[in-house]
């Protein structure tokens, strides 16, 4: 599925504001923005990058075509050269993951509970759409975190892997996240309430 | 703009335009100035009472940057004539009229004219004493940097045009109609070596003007800079003006460390409305100004970087 945007002559933020709008009509596929000015290019490919989508730019006759592909695996930056996508299909379950031990009781046997589950999601079928971390949750996305390995393994798979920036800034982590993007609460919202969320 | 007109050498002309200082100071006698500044622009919220409260602060600002207390302003009004029997008009001009009120002047008039797109500022006139001047030229090596308000109001300005950000938009709007005046009260008794406010040109490009003028380098801390709430969420997300792509072609005096963030970097740069002040001041008495700016109620206030020796304004930001 491919959509073209024709943003020539729209001041910001009119041509990341129509860009999305393509972007949300559509699981998966290509949007194409064009747009006639630096600052416009600019904003299109940080909201594309934001959005977890793949974006390349074309220089045509003044002109830039920002070509976006939603759906594709999500950037494994930092994984190491052992991770490689395996081409499984990834389900609509969307795991929000508020603190870095899974239940209540003992926050011993939540660690090797934490552990214990993402070794399942990673071995599950098909995979989950999004794995999103807030709070407390977001030691499991940074450097030192057990279950890294399950993590950049799964977003090397295609799942999105998200951290929420404000938490990270709380925590003091921001510097230390060590797989996936980072993410704000309107992305979050809009991942819980596009797929099936499951919060934990 | 004003390098292509010829320059006053009217020794009574205390500051003109060759250090893009914040307003004009006319040295009337050995104990007053007065200091003489413009602004206005088009509506960047959708309340119009709100607009007035805008344009007058960020026009009054220009007073406190150079030292100084408002006394007088005049109206500067662009309106169309078809609508000027509606409530729009009169609620921008009570917005003005309110905060000229609270900074302690008074309108004293001012002129409207006929126009499709509206527009509003006031010419403020000022009293300042002739050896008190702020002016942006003082900087000294050594120097602490004090910012007395978060950045982040032009990427909300484009965040609400979107409909997005709602909470950090709010703040941007609060920021906004606040008055520079406690900020410049709470300085009045520390050792001020230079101060500007933060405006069109963005963070980057207003401690330019200051270093430049000084002939000193800068060095800004990342971490220590104070931010809206969402900005940088809504700098991420690509919401960012393109006024801000303007002031990071147009600063070459500007280097990075390379850790800090694309949003960080765009938020240096982003245009400011009613921005907040920017002081120079030797480093031992920072703490005590960000004490008495705080007890002042200026709760955003952070130093946020130095003052290097020799050079002609180069900025580097870790």
């Amino acid at each position: 599925m491919s959509t073209d945007i024709d943003a020539r002559g729209l001041a910001c933020p009119q041509p990341v504001i129509a860009t999305k709008k393509a972007l949300d009509a559509i699981a998966d596929g290509v949007v194409t923005t064009i747009v006639d000015n630096a600052a416009a290019k600019e904003n299109v490919v940080k909201f594309a990058a934001a959005s977890g989508c793949g974006v390349s730019v074309e220089e045509q006759g003044g002109h830039y075509r920002i070509r976006i592909t939603k759906g594709a695996p999500v950037a494994a930056d930092k994984s190491g050269p052992g991770d490689r996508p395996d081409g499984r299909p990834t389900g609509d379950t969307v795991y929000l993951i508020t603190k870095d031990t899974l239940g209540h009781g003992s926050d011993d046997l939540g660690a090797i509970l934490t552990k214990s589950f993402f070794y399942t999601v990673r071995e599950s079928q098909p995979l989950p759409k999004a794995i999103l971390f807030i709070n407390g949750g977001v030691r499991l996305s940074v450097a030192g975190s057990p279950v890294l390995d399950h993590l950049r393994a799964l977003a090397a798979a295609g799942v999105t892997v998200l951290s929420c920036g404000t938490c990270l800034d709380f925590f003091g982590l921001k510097d230390e996240l060590a797989v996936g993007g980072v993410t704000n609460m309107y992305t979050i919202l809009d991942h819980l309430t596009a797929g099936k969320a499951i919060t934990l | 703009m004003l390098r292509h007109l010829p320059q006053s050498n009217d020794p009574r002309l205390l500051v003109g335009t060759a250090t893009a200082d914040d307003a004009g100071v006319y040295r009337l006698d050995d104990h007053t100035a007065l200091i003489l500044t413009v602004d206005f622009f088009t509506p960047i919220v959708d309340d119009p009472y709100t607009f007035g409260q805008i344009a007058a602060a960020n026009a009054l600002s220009d007073v406190y940057a150079m030292g100084g207390r408002p006394l007088t302003a005049l109206n500067i009004v662009a309106f169309p004539a078809c609508d000027l029997e509606g409530d729009t008009l009169p609620a921008i001009l009570r917005g003005g009229w309110d905060k000229v009120t609270e900074a302690g002047a008074i309108i004293a008039g001012g002129h409207t004219i006929d126009d499709p797109e509206p527009k509003y500022g006031l010419s403020v006139t000022g009293l300042v004493h002739p050896e008190k001047i702020w002016t942006n030229a003082g900087a000294r090596p050594g120097d602490a940097l004090v910012l007395t308000k978060p950045l982040g109001t032009g990427i909300l300005a484009t965040a609400a045009k979107a409909d997005l950000y709602p909470a950090g938009v709010a703040a941007s709007i609060q920021t906004m109609t606040t008055l520079n005046a406690k900020a410049a009260q709470a300085a009045t008794g520390f050792t001020i070596h230079a101060c500007t406010d933060i405006t069109g040109f963005g963070l980057l490009g207003h401690i330019f003007e200051m270093t430049s003028a000084s002939g000193t380098r800068a060095e800004i801390a990342s971490a220590a800079l104070p931010l809206l709430p969402d900005a940088a969420d809504a700098a991420a997300m690509g919401l960012v003006p393109a006024g801000a792509y303007t002031n990071r072609g147009y600063l070459t005096a500007v280097d990075f460390a390379a850790g800090v963030s694309e949003k960080l970097r765009d938020l240096c740069f982003d245009p400011q409305t009613s921005g907040g002040l920017l002081f120079a001041l030797p480093a031992a008495e920072a703490d005590a100004l960000l004490a008495a700016l705080k007890s002042a109620g200026v709760s955003h206030a952070a130093r946020i970087g130095h003052i290097l020796a020799q050079g002609r304004g180069e900025i580097h930001v870790y």
